[in-house]
């Protein structure tokens, strides 16, 4: 079932590549069916999934591929990436469906997006090292050709710049695979042996580099300051729904693999160097909200809300591998939150980009100062657009509270100081959201703004799905709460078990 | 002495005198026979080289002149496989040229050469195959002799080849000096009694710049980027892949039997890859002649696969890293020359602008090679890339394997230099191409470069237990 929900998008696209004589309405149909598939599959995995099991990975799918080096097919799936793969697999239907400029190739475009949706599944989806590195090296080459070729303005810099540092950032992590994987015996890159293992425990230094190496691959896709650099021209000069992409599914895989890998693999090491980790958590989170604050481009703005967003998970994240504090519930709660603040924000800023897109096609130009008074032209806009900022800067009763509440509480449990400072970061979120919001729908509609078109039936429809979700995961967490805490504190109650 | 341990060479050496027999006696109209000739030739050395089914028959053969093991088999089926596809290209390349039915002849008389080098376990043999592959190599070279850019190509492969072979011979001749012998087996177990360090080094400083010329490492590359852009496009392909993929392995060959802690070539051989893939890669960075690039780009991936040569005997991986790499790397280059081939050799990146859109699967048969050299997975470059940094790791050579995370990310940028053009921009119009033969040559290299990934378990599998004699 997890290899029919990659292979199906994948299968798909291929058709798509090959279907010359296929019009416009025939690959939007194929496309939107191929890749609501692995969304119904996941959804009856989800089912499946028994959330008391004591396993830490359940209904794995498994054969040989290279046997030799002991890489295999495995798939498999633990509480916090199947709501994961659920939300690429959502987020994907959203923005295929999404109508964008297809600039007169849309058997590529849709092709791309499907490649996409098979290997972003194929990253959560993976509980082998090499297949998950695999998958993640795949995911550049499909945002590369997206942003490339349906991108505009400054499309082709932003994409070469994007393909370079995120290549750079994941074959500077395979070296620290490759330590990881040298220490096992037999060799092996399945996930499950190298958690039970813990092969590079107690070895110094070259744990320490190995950590080093993975560690600064997974935060240039996150990404954290000082190697953010590659996204807000990837951001801005990529289609609408290419946005909602890379914000929604690709940065979740940096935090991610900084949940599955070090601090799943390398517990004493991540242990002594998660202070550290969580320095450049609160740089993002502080950095990102500054700069956000000083952009007047919509979507850089959202861009650079996206380093702060991803900084609070950062920050949950390294909190729950800081063992010496001895804190486990507050631990507990920073990783759940964690895991909450990975689908809220792949929900809400997916909704922000799509919306950021729709300005584009109706007036190509993001600058927030052109725009003004729009509430009473765009109601339902409006409304999208203000419910997903106010849930961006965590008002209570939508998704990003939860998150950032657990978050919060669970840091400042260990880290009182750091929660402190992390606090600041919401503060400024708040007052750029509210100052984005005032400035695109209220004031005076500037006069060539008059024919301004509301939100259509096929961009409202593909909304809808987000923003319901953030307001029930707002209003009644529970369901994603049972989901994902099990996981999490199987994670946070394996440290300190020598 | 078994004869047949060598019928591989004997039939490219046959097919190559029956090529010139039958171009002698067919009319100027009947030349083209000679291609399917050559191809038969081809074909039977490579199954005969897959006949020979190595695995426990592992053995120095031939007067112990001749290693018969998975280093040679795996060289073999390399060369014979390029070799074919080379000869697809020559097919219609030459269909004007008068003089198109020696050609055959002379690409087997080289690949034979290259054989002979991947297969020597004698100094003298090696010296032997190194001047076969080079001399037929500046006759590939400069094959179109009204051509000035072919004739210059030649002409620089020559005075460099006559230098380098002539360093290649005094490496030779000090290391039959030291041990008496030029057997490697019987030089191995002279130098295990003692050996001198300077005569050492010297060997091995020769070795490498001797064979290093035709693996197309510094200081003796600067011949590759000519080749690649000014010869005929099919000798291109055959001439930055065939030499190299023999040289590399005789290359491993002989420093294998030289002792690691008289002479420290581990490191000297580690400095050699870390400057030739550096060198490789930023020369190739600006150039705007994808066939020069592609040249560069070849100098850059034999820094790689020496890092392979560094770690032998000294991790598992090694040696199937090595072979898997230069397997990766033939497919992948030669997939790039056929499609430049196939364009009718047109070489300026400028050419390529939207590609994507008037000959799609031409532009995705460069892409799928380009990011193959890459190392982007499932690619058959990945595959070669991953085992290369498993080998350098486990050998005690990280900063190696940092050093080529940060080469494959400078090459990166250049393989996108091409990649831009052809996938985001539009072509007014359809660029003539060459023919069938050709296209067929794209498909096949292209679909191996795949496939290498793909199947890298059941080759790899194929590969447990392959020696590296003596």
């Amino acid at each position: 079932m997890l290899t029919a929900a990659i292979l199906v998008p994948a299968v798909a696209a291929a058709a798509l590549v090959l279907g010359r004589s296929w019009g416009e309405a025939t690959t939007r149909i194929v496309a939107v069916v191929a890749s609501a598939v692995p969304l119904v599959l996941l959804v009856g995995t989800w089912i499946r999934y028994d959330t008391g099991g004591t396993q830490p990975f359940q209904l794995v799918e498994e054969t040989d591929w290279i046997p030799t080096l002991g890489v295999g097919w495995r798939l498999g799936v633990d509480g916090i990436s199947l709501a994961l793969a659920l939300l690429s697999a959502l987020v994907f239907v959203v923005a295929v469906s999404y109508p964008v400029d297809l600039m007169g190739r849309h058997r590529q475009y849709r092709a791309w997006f499907l490649f996409l949706e098979a290997v972003s599944l194929g990253v959560f989806l993976s509980i082998d090292l090499l297949l998950f590195y695999v998958f993640f090296d795949l995911s550049l080459v499909g945002m590369y050709f997206l942003i490339g070729r349906w991108g505009h303005g400054e499309a082709r810099a932003a994409a070469l710049k994007f393909f370079l540092y995120t290549l750079a950032g994941s074959l500077v992590m395979l070296l620290g695979f490759l330590a990881l994987y040298l220490q096992t015996d037999p060799l092996t890159f399945d996930m499950r042996v190298l958690i039970a293992t813990q092969p590079l425990a107690g070895r110094g230094a070259t744990a320490g580099l190995a950590l080093l190496a993975i560690l600064v691959g997974l935060a240039v896709k996150t990404p954290l300051v000082p190697v953010h650099t590659w996204l807000p021209p990837a951001h801005v000069n990529a289609p609408g729904p290419a946005s909602a992409i890379l914000a929604g599914v690709l940065l979740k895989m940096g935090t991610f693999g900084m949940i599955r890998i070090p601090l799943s693999m390398m517990r004493a090491t991540f242990e002594t160097y998660a202070p550290v980790l969580v320095g450049f958590a609160l740089l993002s989170i502080i950095y990102g909200a500054l700069v956000a604050l000083g952009q007047t481009d919509l979507k850089r703005r959202i861009a650079y809300t996206s380093v702060n967003h991803m900084g609070y998970a950062v920050l949950g994240i390294a909190v729950a591998g800081a063992l010496g504090s001895g804190e486990e519930a507050g631990r507990r709660l920073a990783l759940t939150g964690a895991t909450v603040e990975m689908v809220a924000h792949g929900l809400i800023t997916g909704a922000l980009f799509l919306v950021a897109g729709s300005f584009w096609t109706r007036t190509q130009d993001y600058d927030m100062d052109h725009y003004g008074g729009l509430a009473g032209t765009a109601p339902k806009l409006t409304g999208a657009a203000t419910l997903a900022a106010f849930a961006s800067l965590g008002l209570p009763g939508l998704a990003g509270f939860v998150a950032e509440v657990q978050i919060f509480v669970g840091t400042f449990s260990v880290y009182p100081w750091a929660a402190a400072m992390a606090l600041l970061g919401v503060l400024i979120t708040a007052a750029l959201f509210l100052q984005m919001v005032q400035k695109l729908f209220f004031g005076d509609l500037p006069a060539r703004l008059r024919g301004f078109v509301d939100l259509g039936p096929r961009e409202a429809l593909a909304l809808l799905p987000l923003l319901v979700l953030v307001v029930v995961i707002g209003v009644w967490p529970t369901w994603l709460l049972d989901l994902l805490t099990p996981s999490s504190e199987a994670i946070v109650s394996a440290f300190g078990v020598r | 002495m078994d004869v047949g341990h060598l019928a591989p060479e004997i039939a490219l050496v046959l097919g190559a005198v029956a090529v010139v027999l039958v171009a002698s006696f067919t009319g100027r109209d009947r030349q083209w026979i000679t291609t399917p000739v050559a191809a038969l030739a081809v074909l039977a050395s490579a199954g005969i080289s897959l006949g020979l089914a190595r695995g426990a028959d592992q053995q120095l053969t031939f007067d112990r002149a001749w290693a018969l093991d998975g280093a040679t088999q795996g060289a073999e089926l390399i060369i014979a496989a390029v070799t074919l596809a080379c000869l697809l290209l020559s097919a219609e390349w030459f269909r004007t040229d008068p003089r198109r039915g020696e050609y055959p002849a002379v690409m087997l008389f080289s690949a034979a050469g290259a054989m002979v080098l991947a297969g020597a376990a004698d100094t003298m043999e090696i010296v032997v195959g190194m001047l076969l592959v080079s001399v037929t190599g500046y006759t590939l070279a400069a094959y179109h002799r009204a051509s000035p850019a072919a004739v210059e190509a030649g002409m620089r492969y020559f005075l460099i080849g006559a230098l380098t072979n002539a360093v290649l011979l005094i490496g030779v001749v000090i290391l039959y000096g030291s041990t008496g012998t030029t057997n490697l087996a019987d030089t191995a177990s002279a130098l295990a009694a003692g050996a001198d360090p300077v005569a050492m080094v010297a060997v091995v400083v020769c070795l490498a710049v001797g064979l290093g010329f035709e693996i197309g490492a510094v200081p003796a590359h600067i011949w590759v980027p000519d080749v690649a852009q000014g010869s005929p496009a099919p000798s291109a392909a055959f001439l930055t892949v065939v030499p190299k993929v023999g040289a590399l392995v005789a290359l491993v060959r002989v420093l294998q039997v030289l002792p690691a802690d008289v002479v420290g070539w581990r490191p000297l051989i580690a400095v050699l890859a870390a400057v030739t893939m550096t060198v490789g890669n930023l020369l190739a960075l600006w150039q705007d002649d994808l066939r020069r690039l592609l040249g560069w780009s070849s100098v850059s991936q034999a820094g790689y696969a020496l890092m392979a040569i560094v770690v032998i005997d000294r991790a598992v991986m090694a040696l199937p890293s090595l072979v898997i790499c230069l397997a990766a790397y033939a497919s992948a280059t030669t997939a790039a020359f056929a499609v430049v081939t196939e364009l009718r050799g047109r070489t300026a990146l400028a050419d390529y602008r939207g590609l994507a859109s008037t000959h799609p699967w031409l532009a995705v048969a460069l892409v799928v090679s380009l990011l193959s050299l890459v190392g982007i997975p499932p690619l058959g470059g990945f595959v070669g890339k991953l085992t290369l940094f498993t080998a350098t790791i486990d050998g005690g050579y990280a900063w190696l394997a940092a050093l080529a995370v940060a080469n494959t990310v400078l090459s990166l940028f250049y393989y996108l230099r091409v990649i831009a053009p052809l996938a985001f921009d539009t072509s007014p119009r359809p660029a003539p191409v060459l023919g069938q033969w050709a296209a067929r040559a794209v498909a096949v290299a292209a679909v191996a470069t795949v496939a290498l990934g793909l199947l890298a378990g059941p080759l790899l599998a194929a590969l447990d237990g392959a020696l590296l004699l003596p």
